[in-house]
């Protein structure tokens, strides 16, 4: 039994830490979601905040947890500069402008000396543990949980039903938007320190357009009504590559024939409460009948 | 309490409004008529901060509101419902109240995160006064369903519900009436009588004159973006420039 699991554990233990750290980024583009915000930054905070704290384990001797920090410090700090001109735009013109800041950032890593150019980082120190992550991804749960219940769940879920209603409320709409960008920034960057030291390397194409729009996949094939939604998306879409292993070549085909279906026909994603609501509504009528 | 002192508003080339000037006095029921186009909505838009004047100044309980975000300005004490009514559909009728509580809710972050007593006290109170707000349009006993589900009167009784909750001093009413059937109306207007009654200052806009004449205390009537009579409604509907704003001119 022991030695099952030690060969398991040697085996798989990367996809367990991915499930872990793609649910915070899934939640870290809830978030935002929540707020009517359509924003693709995060792979860009992501990678912020891994090379922040790769940087600083590797060449500053910091400690774990400080570099960890930083690691959601920063992309807070780039998040508030370019939040404050972006966010007043709105849909896609947003997805748009974010998309540009992820590739501004790509290049800049791209071509700086001190993050290893095209080579990136390599040989960062192995420090991530399963608990680091399962303790950031509840505080993570956590934090989110308590938001949504309180005014500024609330004040998220009027500014994406109707922004001009929601001002006139006496929500400081920017503010607010503000507020889920900066969060969301947060909890990328921390995924991405998270994850930049199980990987042992990391380089600028780890952080581009492709994760970014992955990260939404996950979010969207979720569902995005509360936080079961991304976290489920996101475990559900790090599992199927793995075990769809059996189709070799073809197994991205089949990752990919999945997504269709699901967004198809199941527009809200797999965690639609409304529909499951509905569902059971149904059912307990039928006994009626 | 409220005052427009020469208020005016362009779009681009387009004068919408042109040396507005009234005075909105504490309680009571003011009226703004006048005929579609008249650039009703835009007065509102201006008191509520959507939009800025062109020129002018609006002045609230002896403060300037030029220049203040539209959140501060319902801190301030304004609120207002939409001629076409701005609810927020996939919330609970409840939440949608409370939502409009958000700025007495002071709880700090710590309290929210920690589910502190602060946090859950002012929850608490927010919802029973929400009950209280739903009750005063009849519709506490729906509390708790989404508000699509409601009928369009019921909607807007909510919105007035919603508008309450922010605590205002002076309420903005845009077309109450618009899109109801005769005993509709009749039944909002007791509605509103209501709410003027428990101390509120409305001041609502509207084109149905009959509804109007009964409902306020002074009127102000706009036509093409001026000012054409402010008085009694006696006095209004006996003034010749307002009759002949809504019928036309007699041929000579």
């Amino acid at each position: 039994m022991m030695e099952w699991w030690q060969a398991f554990w040697s085996t798989y233990n990367t996809v367990i830490f991915s499930i872990g750290v793609n649910a915070m980024l899934a939640l870290s583009i809830y978030i935002t979601l929540s707020c009517g915000l359509l924003s693709l930054a995060n792979a860009a905070f992501m990678g912020i905040g891994a090379y922040a704290a790769a940087m600083l384990t590797m060449q500053g001797d910091v400690s774990f947890p400080l570099a960890l920090l930083a690691a959601g410090v920063l992309p807070a700090l780039v998040a508030l500069l370019i939040g404050i001109p972006t966010l007043r735009l709105s849909g896609v013109y947003l997805a748009m402008a974010t998309l540009g800041f992820g590739e501004v950032v790509r290049v800049i890593v791209l071509n700086l000396d001190v993050t290893g150019g095209p080579m990136g980082l390599n040989g960062i120190p192995l420090k991530t543990e399963f608990w680091h992550i399962a303790l950031l991804l509840a505080l993570t749960l956590y934090v989110l949980a308590r938001m949504r219940r309180s005014k500024i769940g609330r004040a998220f879920e009027a500014i994406k039903a109707d922004e001009v209603a929601a001002q006139l409320m006496g929500i400081n709409v920017a503010g607010y938007k503000l507020l889920a960008f900066v969060s969301g920034a947060v909890i990328a960057g921390v995924a991405g320190g998270l994850n930049a030291h199980y990987t042992f390397t990391i380089g600028p194409g780890n952080y581009a357009f492709e994760n970014a729009v992955d990260i939404l996949t996950m979010a969207v094939f979720g569902g995005t009504a509360n936080l079961v939604g991304p976290t489920l998306g996101a475990t559900i879409l790090t599992l199927l590559p793995e075990v769809l292993r059996e189709f070799k070549h073809f197994r991205l085909a089949f990752n990919g024939l999945i997504l269709i279906v699901v967004i198809l026909y199941l527009p809200k994603g797999i965690w639609d409460p409304a529909r499951m609501r509905a569902l059971f509504k149904r059912s307990s009528t039928r006994k009626e009948i | 309490m409220l005052q427009l002192n020469q208020i005016s508003k362009q779009f681009g080339g387009l004068k919408v409004l042109q040396d507005v000037s009234f005075t909105v006095p504490q309680g009571g029921i003011f009226g703004m008529i006048g005929p579609n186009g008249a650039g009703k909505t835009t007065v509102f838009n201006l008191l509520t901060g959507l939009l800025q004047p062109s020129g002018g100044s609006i002045v609230f309980n002896g403060k300037n509101l030029g220049a203040v975000a539209p959140h501060k300005i319902t801190e301030l004490g304004i609120a207002r419902t939409f001629q076409n009514i701005r609810i927020f559909k996939e919330m609970t009728l409840l939440e949608n109240v409370i939502v409009g509580m958000h700025d007495h809710l002071d709880y700090g972050f710590a309290g929210l995160l920690l589910n502190l007593g602060s946090f859950r006290n002012a929850e608490a109170k927010a919802r029973e006064r929400a009950r209280e707000l739903l009750s005063w349009v009849r519709l506490d006993h729906k509390a708790d369903l989404l508000a699509e589900s409601l009928s369009y009167g019921e909607q807007r009784r909510l919105e007035f519900a919603r508008a309450l909750a922010t605590d205002p001093k002076l309420l903005l009413l845009d077309e109450p009436v618009a899109g109801m059937n005769p005993s509709e109306k009749t039944e909002l207007m007791a509605e509103i009588v209501n709410i003027k009654q428990r101390g509120y200052t409305i001041f609502l806009i509207e084109h149905d004159m009959r509804f109007v004449m009964g409902l306020c205390d002074r009127i102000a009537v706009l036509n093409f973006g001026r000012i054409i009579a402010e008085g009694t409604p006696s006095e209004i509907k006996n003034n010749p420039e307002v009759i002949e704003a809504y019928l036309g001119k007699e041929e000579a």
